[in-house]
């Protein structure tokens, strides 16, 4: 959809460069000379072909990323899967220990809503499932933020001081990077026993950062020879200064889409852990756990290993998508759809 | 010239040969998000044998789509070639199919490219790059693929040919690439030889050596050359004649000399006080005000009313396009008024404190 | 090139020093290894403090460090902690089982991506294009294990209805699996399913990495220039694009190898298989420090080998990288 031009949507004068992460250059010529330009609906009988609609790289970006009708489905979709888990004593149905003696190994139905069936103590496994996402969403929660600091920051520092500072992070992240993450995380999780999810959630990061720092230090050694930070630099401006207020803001991009990714990763690794048995304590129900319990028996209740997986790929898949739509945004030569 | 205007199809002027190019009524547009951009709207000229066409024009003004067009190497979608017709020696090159396209690509018309930094494949040796654009065309083995090779290494000017045929483009200077480049592009003796900036990626010290390249390739395969620039020192060293461009348009048409000293269009004029002259000292330079044209939104009539000074409050300049007026042989204006450009030279002149006008005018 | 091979291979070995150090450093202090040993009732303080003395847990870490070092290269990696046997031959075991798995999965993985990421890139927003792209995305968004019990089901679910059983769904080799080329076909037979599984996600990713790579190619200048020779699509595609494009997915599928071994613990889990993943999972349970180390210093030499593998492809495909 075009938006009216507004000659008062013209960015003042800022610190932010024209070409980054964020694309959205107010005009942009290629060696073909396609200018980007006024896109009203209405042709003006008079134009001189100068007025150009200027955009904010954040509007442009909103605008796209709005667009995205998948990520937006997938936005909305992991906003009630989200609410739904954090109140899962509220909307689940039964507990996640509850009994129905009744119905037990019950296929999926709506008699007395076992949406995802029952196991042979008579569960309801859609409640499970509820509880389940919550650790879930906890864990990967937890990993995003913290693996999201601490890539940034040692990225941020790599990429701006250079020299051996960036060399001793780099291989260390080299290091970490073809580490097989599961076997480091099930020594932890034998030697120091399971945990809350808070605290797998900070193992999982501590092994999940390096891929963001490389991100983060690519755009910052780039950076940095620009001209509005050599200038920030002469007017005297301090290294902390310069990276959080001057190039931070351009390496947004980068690291949301990131985030997703290590958001996705981190719920899979939170179901396979489970599943292998050294997850969050039991009784918790992790979706991964469920469906270890459910394997016993799957050939003969098929929806205690169908269901909770469904959700896993669910989940995974929106946040995948919520990424590929930020990806498109952020990206000013993909073609729109 | 107090002829009478006479609106022409194309400026086809009178000529002894033959033209061995002929680019008649060229659209090529492109399809983005934001509309379609106009990046060549009906453009028409002619190359003839032997000689050097310089092509002029700020970016943006479809000079580098027009030979691409040529070419056919438009990406297509999102571009198309929407109208007009190539003539190669009397053949439709928008007509051919794409395997007699490829037959033409390399052997009948050559090019080269603007930045040889990233125009060799950087996996691949030179030599074995410049040795398949020969065995694609020709029926002979690699011994002799590369002992051509060698020799035409040689021939512009590669020191130790023989060794640096196995170099990556890596191991070449920029000055050294593009005289691959040129190297490549006369392999096959092609009758056209397109060079899209071919100075422009390059140091100022290695610019004069490789024009100088270029001019013997030219003397050597005996070619008709299309030397695009928006250097004007560039077109006054090699080019015969020149064909002004903006906005997708060609503007103006002439020789070198008419179109230095006499431009009967104020956006030529306007290119010569705007830029630093290798051949007339000027004191002050005057820039060309406001931008390029929007190709989406090409601004109504003349698309260079907006930042013309001849046509400022004139009624025709901004509802009416205006074509292509024939001044003489080869020679050709599209400004409403071309006819009051010598008061406007004069009007330049005196700001710029020197004289435009030469003798050969 | 040779020199370049050197090179890359003398500066693996101090990593795979480091690499011993640190594992021996993680896995030490990872815990009391006689955690387990203290809770029994029936082993007494002395019985305790003897272990401690024979396997000189109280000396100084570098002491206890050089001490496991030196055994390494003597082909060995000591005993179990509680019985005294050998680790070494379990462990020769299971790693020829777990590397039929892992080699086999990642290059069909290899094959399978790259064609269809160039595939995908040369017929951007086709029909093709669209269902790989979905496919990849349902691929990452999957738990390994996930997919592996739902082939395993699937391949039941046939046998009920044909009375055919396609793959095997557990086991390395039947009862009785022959020799020479009746044992290998019996292997492959078996490896089917759990090659698919690990392959998935792979597969999903590197041909990801290969789409984008291939269109950035594609839009590249040396393609413009190899077009304006007149070279057929073929040969353009072939001998210009795919070599360019395949240097970023090399590097992908070397970093990768660490994901591979991961997803073995989890498949041979699934299909009990004798390998590398299982016997893990295994003194993992039972919290034995010694095999746990014995077994990292073999990953992180196959690591290693990885990458080295990788380096002297991405060497030989860009040769930029060897004059560096």
């Amino acid at each position: 959809m075009s938006e009216p031009s507004q000659p008062d949507e013209r960015p003042k004068a800022q610190d932010v460069p024209v070409r980054t992460g964020l694309g959205g250059a107010d005009i942009v010529t290629d060696d073909a000379g396609l200018h980007r330009a006024d896109d009203s609906g209405e042709a003006p009988e008079y134009h001189d072909g100068t007025q150009i609609v200027a955009r904010s790289q954040w509007q442009l970006f909103r605008r796209r990323f709005f667009r995205h009708k998948l990520a937006m489905g997938s936005m909305l979709f992991l906003l009630i899967i989200t609410l739904a888990a954090f109140n899962a004593e509220r909307v689940a149905p039964y507990g996640f220990n509850e009994i129905d003696v009744v119905m037990r190994s019950t296929p999926p139905t709506f008699e007395g809503w076992h949406l995802f069936g029952t196991d042979q103590l008579g569960r309801d496994y859609f409640s499970r499932v509820i509880y389940g996402t919550r650790v879930s969403l906890q864990v990967a929660v937890v990993v995003a933020i913290i693996s999201t600091l601490i890539g940034t920051t040692l990225g941020a520092v790599a990429g701006y001081y250079r020299g051996w500072v960036d060399a001793i992070l780099m291989r260390f992240a080299d290091l970490i990077i073809i580490v097989p993450l599961l076997a480091v995380l099930l020594i932890f999780a034998a030697f120091f026993g399971q945990g809350q999810p808070m605290r797998i959630g900070v193992i999982i990061a501590l092994l999940s950062w390096p891929s963001l720092a490389r991100i983060v230090r690519g755009v910052f050694l780039s950076l940095r020879e620009k001209e509005y930070v050599q200038a920030a630099r002469a007017a005297g401006a301090g290294d902390l200064r310069i990276m959080f207020r001057h190039m931070l803001p351009n390496t947004m991009g980068p690291i949301l889409v990131n985030m997703t990714l290590v958001l996705a990763a981190a719920i899979l690794l939170e179901a396979t852990l489970a599943f292998l048995g050294l997850g969050v304590n039991p009784p918790t129900p992790a979706l991964g756990l469920l469906i270890n319990a459910g394997r016993s028996s799957m050939l003969t209740s098929w929806w205690l290993i169908i269901m909770p997986g469904l959700t896993i790929v669910a989940i995974a898949l929106a946040i995948n998508f919520v990424g590929d739509g930020l990806r498109d945004a952020l990206d000013p030569t993909q073609q729109e759809k | 010239m107090g002829a009478e205007p006479q609106f022409v199809d194309a400026p086809t002027g009178v000529a002894d040969a033959e033209p061995l190019l002929s680019i008649r009524d060229l659209v090529t547009e492109f399809k983005t998000p934001d509309g379609i951009v106009h990046a060549v709207d009906g453009v028409s000229y002619e190359v003839f044998p032997g000689e050097t066409l310089g092509v002029v024009g700020e970016s943006g003004s479809g000079k580098s789509v027009t030979v691409m067009s040529v070419l056919r190497l438009i990406p297509q979608p999102p571009g198309r070639i929407a109208n007009g017709q190539i003539l190669l020696d009397g053949t439709d090159l928008l007509q051919l199919s794409d395997a007699d396209m490829r037959k033409v690509r390399g052997k009948d018309v050559a090019m080269i490219f603007q930045d040889p930094m990233t125009s060799l494949n950087p996996v691949l040796s030179v030599g074995d790059q410049l040795a398949e654009a020969i065995l694609v065309h020709n029926d002979i083995g690699e011994d002799a693929a590369r002992k051509r090779v060698v020799e035409l290494l040689e021939l512009v000017g590669v020191p130790n040919a023989d060794q640096r045929f196995d170099q990556y483009p890596h191991e070449y200077s920029g000055g050294m690439r593009q005289r691959a480049m040129i190297a490549m592009a006369m392999a096959n003796q092609p009758k056209i030889l397109i060079a899209d900036e071919p100075t422009t990626a390059l140091d100022v010290t290695i610019q004069a050596q490789v024009l100088e390249v270029l001019q013997r390739a030219k003397q050597e395969t005996n070619a008709g050359v299309i030397l695009i620039t928006h250097d004007l020192g560039v077109i006054a060293e090699m080019a015969d004649r020149v064909v002004v461009m903006y906005g997708g348009r060609v503007v103006e048409t002439g020789t070198v000399d008419e179109i230095f000293h006499s431009p009967k269009h104020p956006y030529t004029l306007g290119l010569l006080s705007s830029l630093p002259r290798p051949d007339v000292d000027m004191e002050r330079l005057v820039p060309i005000p406001g931008q390029p044209p929007s190709l989406i939104n090409l601004p109504s009539g003349c698309s260079f009313h907006p930042r013309c000074h001849l046509g400022e409050g004139r009624q025709t300049c901004r509802t009416e396009i205006p074509p292509l007026f024939e001044l003489g042989p080869m020679r050709a204006s599209a400004c409403h008024f071309h006819e009051e450009m010598e008061d406007e030279i004069h009007r330049v002149e005196s700001t710029t404190g020197t004289a435009i006008e030469g003798d050969e005018a | 090139m040779l020199n370049y091979a050197l090179r890359r291979l003398l500066i693996t070995i101090p990593i795979l020093i480091l690499s011993t150090f640190l594992t021996f450093g993680f896995v030490s202090s990872s815990g009391d290894p006689l955690a387990d040993l203290r809770q029994q009732p029936n082993i007494t303080q002395e019985q305790i403090q003897r272990v401690r003395e024979m396997r000189g847990l109280d000396d100084p870490f570098p002491v206890q460090y050089l001490r496991w070092v030196e055994q390494i290269p003597q082909g060995g990696f000591g005993e179990y902690l509680i019985s005294p046997r050998p680790i070494w031959p379990d462990l020769q075991r299971v790693m020829g089982n777990t590397l039929q798995l892992v080699v086999a999965a990642e290059l069909i993985a290899f094959a399978i991506a790259v064609t269809l990421g160039a595939v995908s890139a040369k017929k951007q927003y086709s029909v093709f294009d669209y269902s790989t792209t979905t496919l990849s995305f349902l691929g990452f968004s999957m738990p390994s294990f996930w997919f592996a019990l739902l082939l395993q089901v699937g391949v039941v679910i046939i046998y009920r209805w044909t009375g055919y059983r396609i793959f095997p769904i557990a086991n390395l080799s039947s009862p009785n699996p022959g020799t020479g080329m009746a044992f290998w076909l019996d292997r492959a037979h078996h490896l089917v399913l759990p090659i698919a599984s690990l392959a998935i996600f792979s597969i999903a990713s590197y041909s990801r990495y290969m789409r984008a790579s291939m269109l950035e190619v594609m839009s590249s200048d040396y393609i413009r220039t190899a077009r304006a020779k007149g070279l057929s699509e073929r040969k353009i595609t072939t001998r210009h694009m795919m070599r360019n494009a395949l240097i970023p997915t090399v590097t992908v599928a070397a970093l990768s190898f660490g994901t591979l071994i991961s997803g073995a613990i989890v498949i041979e889990t699934v299909f009990g298989l004798d390998g590398m993943g299982r016997y893990f999972i295994n003194v993992i349970g039972r919290r034995d420090p010694y095999p746990i180390m014995a077994w990292l210093v073999i990953v992180g030499f196959f690591l290693m080998l990885a990458n080295l593998l990788a380096d002297l492809l991405y060497g030989y495909l860009d040769p930029r990288i060897r004059y560096e």
